[in-house]
C-alpha cells in the first residue's frame, strides 16, 4: 500500500513538472499584467514628468482615476459617452448584417453544397489566411479617390465620393468585412451539426422548404448564432485599426481607439488602463458565456 | 466532426415523380438557385479586392487603379522603394519571419507540456490554471496588449518594448492554441493506449516518448501551424510593444504607413508576400497533416478544418 502510494505521488510529480512551466508563464505574462494595469489605473500621476506611478499595495490604491473616467462617459460634458454610444450603434449594426449576410452563406454550405463543399470551404476559410491588414488594403485601393468604386461610381453618372475620411457607412463594413469570416464559420459548424433526420421527419410531417427552417434549422442553430455574434462582438469593442485605416478621424472613433489613443499619449496611460479594465469588466459574462458554450459543444 | 455528416447531407434524392406536376417553386428538392448565387456574391465580395490587391503589386506604376504593365519594381527591381531596397520594408519582412519562428519555438512546447499536465494533474491549481489559459484565449486582443505595454513600461521595464517583449506578448497569446487543441485530443483518445504501455512495463517517459507524443503528433503539428500563421498575420499585439523601425513587422508597416491609399504598389507587395507566407504555411500544413493522420479515417475536410482551428 506504501508503495502504491508512492508510485502515486511520483506519478502526480511527473504531471506537475510538465504543467509548471505554463502555469508559471501565465501567472508571470497574463496575471501579473492585469494587476500591473491595477496598478496604474487605481495608482497616482506624477505631476512633474506627467506620468502614471504604479502603486503596487492594494490599500493604497485610489479610485480618483476610475471616478475621473467615470465623469468622462457619463458625467454631463463627457467626452466619452459619444464615442461609447458609437462604439455600441456600430457594434450592433456591424454585427447584425455579419450575421444577415453570414447566415444564408454558412446555411447553403453546409446543406446544399454537396460534392463541391470542399470547395466552398476553402473559398469561406481563405479570409482566415490572408492579414487582416492586407484585406483593409486592400479595400483602401478600391475605395481611395481615384480607386475602382470611384471610377465605378464615376460610369453611371455619380460624382467621388470621398469614403476614406470621417465616413461611418466605410467603418461599419470595414468592420463587417473584417470579421465576418469568424461568424460564418461558427454558424457552418453548428449548421453541419444538425442531424438530417430532424430536417427530414420535418418534411415527412408536411412542412415545405420554408417552415423546416423557420421551425426546426433555425431554432436547432440558436446556439451557434449566439457564440457567432460573440465572436465578432469581442473584438469589434476592441477594435481600433479598422476605424483607423478606413477613416482615421475623430467622428468616427471607437472605444478602442480611445483607449490605444490614449495609451499612446504621456499622462494619460493610467486613463487608458482605467478604460481597458472597464471594458473587461463589462466583457466578462460575455466571455465566461462564450467559454462555457463552447465547451458544451465539444462534450456533446 | 463536420466530416462525419457530409455524406448525410449530400444524399438528397431526385425528384420524385409526382413532384414533375407540381410547379417548380413548390418542388422541395428544387436546387436552392437564389441561395447559391448569394452565396457566390458573397465571395466575390470577399476575395476580388485582395485578387485586384495582389495583382497591383506588379503593377509597373504608382496607380492602384490602372494597369500599366507587369514588373516586379516593388518587390526588388526598383532600388529605392521595392521591398527589397527600402531598408523598413525589407526589415518588416525579416522582423514578422523571426517572430513567428521564435514564437513557435517556444509556444507549442509550452502549450503542449501544459496541456498534457493540467489533464492529467488533478486539484484546484490545474483547474484554476486551465481557465486562465481560456481566458486568455478569449479575452479581446487590444485588453491583453494593453496589460502587456503596462507591463513592459512599469513593472519589467528591463524587457523593454521591442522584440524580446514581442516575444514574450506573443507566446502568451498564443500558448492557449497548442493548450486547446492537444487537450481535444487527449479527450477523443481516451487513457487505454498509455495504460497498456505502462502495463507492459514502461516507466512515465517512455510512455510517453513512445505513445503520447506519436499519437499527439497530428494535433501538436495542427497547433504549430495555427501559431506561425497567427503570429503572420497578429497586429495589436506588435503594434503595441513594437518600439522601431529594426522591430517593426509587415503588418504594422502597412497600417502605418498606407495613407488613405498613398502607400504605393510596395505596401501591395508587403502584403502579397505576407499572403505568399501563409499561403505556403497552410499548404504545408495541409500535407504535413495527411501525412501524420494517413492512418486513420477522415478526409481532406478534416485536415483543413484542423489546420485553421475549427474543430
Amino acid at each position: 500500500m506504501f508503495r502504491q502510494q508512492s508510485m502515486r505521488s511520483k506519478k502526480n510529480a511527473f504531471w506537475v513538472a510538465l504543467a509548471a512551466p505554463g502555469i508559471l508563464w501565465l501567472a508571470i505574462l497574463f496575471i501579473v499584467p492585469f494587476y500591473a494595469v491595477l496598478s496604474i489605473g487605481m495608482g497616482k500621476l506624477d505631476q512633474l514628468i506627467a506620468a502614471p506611478v504604479a502603486v503596487w499595495n492594494p490599500f493604497d490604491w485610489s479610485s480618483s482615476g476610475v471616478i475621473d473616467v467615470w465623469r468622462d462617459i457619463f458625467g454631463s460634458s463627457s467626452f466619452a459617452g459619444p464615442i461609447l454610444l458609437r462604439t455600441i450603434v456600430y457594434t450592433a449594426v456591424a454585427s447584425l448584417l455579419c450575421l444577415l449576410i453570414g447566415y444564408p452563406a454558412a446555411y447553403f454550405v453546409a446543406r446544399f453544397a454537396g460534392r463541391r463543399k470542399g470547395l466552398f470551404l476553402v473559398l469561406l476559410i481563405a479570409p482566415f489566411w490572408i492579414s487582416y491588414m492586407m484585406r483593409m488594403l486592400a479595400w483602401i485601393d478600391l475605395l481611395s479617390t481615384g480607386g475602382y468604386v470611384n471610377k465605378a461610381l464615376g460610369w453611371v453618372g455619380i460624382s467621388p465620393v470621398n469614403w476614406l475620411s470621417g465616413n461611418s457607412v466605410t467603418v461599419v463594413l470595414g468592420l463587417v468585412y473584417g470579421y465576418i469570416p469568424y461568424l460564418i464559420m461558427v454558424l457552418y459548424a453548428g449548421l453541419d451539426r444538425i442531424e438530417p433526420a430532424l430536417l427530414e421527419a420535418g418534411r415527412d410531417l408536411g412542412l415545405g422548404r420554408t417552415r423546416t427552417f423557420w421551425h426546426v434549422t433555425l431554432p436547432l442553430s440558436r446556439q451557434a448564432i449566439l457564440t457567432g455574434l460573440l465572436i465578432t462582438v469581442l473584438p469589434m469593442l476592441g477594435d481600433y485599426y479598422t476605424n483607423q485605416m478606413l477613416s482615421g478621424s475623430a467622428s468616427t472613433s471607437m472605444i478602442g481607439n480611445l483607449i490605444q489613443g490614449q495609451l499612446g499619449t504621456p499622462g494619460l496611460e493610467s486613463q487608458g488602463a482605467v478604460l481597458s479594465l472597464m471594458l473587461l469588466v463589462v466583457l466578462l459574462v460575455p466571455m465566461i458565456y462564450y467559454v462555457i458554450a463552447t465547451n458544451r459543444e465539444a462534450a456533446q | 466532426m463536420t466530416a462525419t455528416n457530409t455524406a448525410s447531407t449530400q444524399a438528397t434524392p431526385q425528384a420524385p415523380v409526382q413532384g414533375a406536376r407540381r410547379p417548380f417553386w413548390r418542388n422541395p428538392w428544387r436546387h436552392p438557385w437564389f441561395l447559391e448565387g448569394f452565396t457566390w456574391l458573397y465571395l466575390i465580395w470577399s476575395l476580388v479586392p485582395i485578387v485586384i490587391a495582389v495583382l497591383f503589386s506588379f503593377n509597373n506604376g504608382r496607380s492602384q487603379s490602372s494597369w500599366q504593365g507587369f514588373s516586379w519594381r516593388w518587390y526588388f527591381t526598383d532600388h529605392t522603394n521595392s521591398v527589397l531596397h527600402n531598408p523598413q520594408l525589407h526589415a518588416a519582412v525579416i522582423q514578422t519571419f523571426r517572430l513567428s519562428v521564435l514564437v513557435t519555438i517556444i509556444a507549442v512546447p509550452l502549450g503542449v507540456a501544459f496541456a498534457l499536465g493540467i489533464n492529467r494533474w488533478r486539484g484546484p491549481i490545474p483547474m484554476t490554471f486551465n481557465f486562465v489559459m481560456i481566458l486568455s484565449y478569449v479575452v479581446p486582443e487590444l485588453i491583453f496588449g494593453v496589460s502587456m505595454f503596462i507591463l513592459f513600461t512599469t513593472l519589467f521595464s528591463t524587457v523593454h518594448l521591442g522584440t524580446l517583449a514581442e516575444v514574450l506578448g506573443l507566446v502568451t497569446w498564443n500558448v492557449s492554441w497548442p493548450a486547446i487543441v492537444v487537450q481535444a485530443r487527449l479527450v477523443t483518445m481516451g487513457r487505454q493506449y498509455e495504460e497498456a504501455a505502462a502495463d507492459l512495463g514502461a516507466n512515465q517517459f517512455q510512455v510517453m516518448r513512445r505513445v503520447m507524443v506519436p499519437l499527439l503528433a497530428p494535433a501538436i503539428f495542427a497547433s504549430a501551424v495555427l501559431v506561425f500563421s497567427g503570429v503572420i498575420d497578429d497586429f495589436v499585439i506588435v503594434d503595441l510593444l513594437s518600439s522601431s523601425a529594426g522591430n517593426t513587422p509587415m503588418s504594422v508597416i502597412i497600417y502605418s504607413t498606407q495613407h488613405g491609399g498613398n502607400g504605393g504598389p510596395a505596401l501591395n507587395a508587403l502584403g502579397s508576400i505576407m499572403l505568399a507566407m501563409s499561403l505556403i504555411i497552410v499548404i504545408l500544413g495541409y500535407v504535413g497533416y495527411r501525412l501524420l493522420t494517413r492512418g486513420e479515417r477522415g478526409s481532406g475536410l478534416a485536415a483543413l478544418t484542423a489546420i485553421s482551428g475549427e474543430s
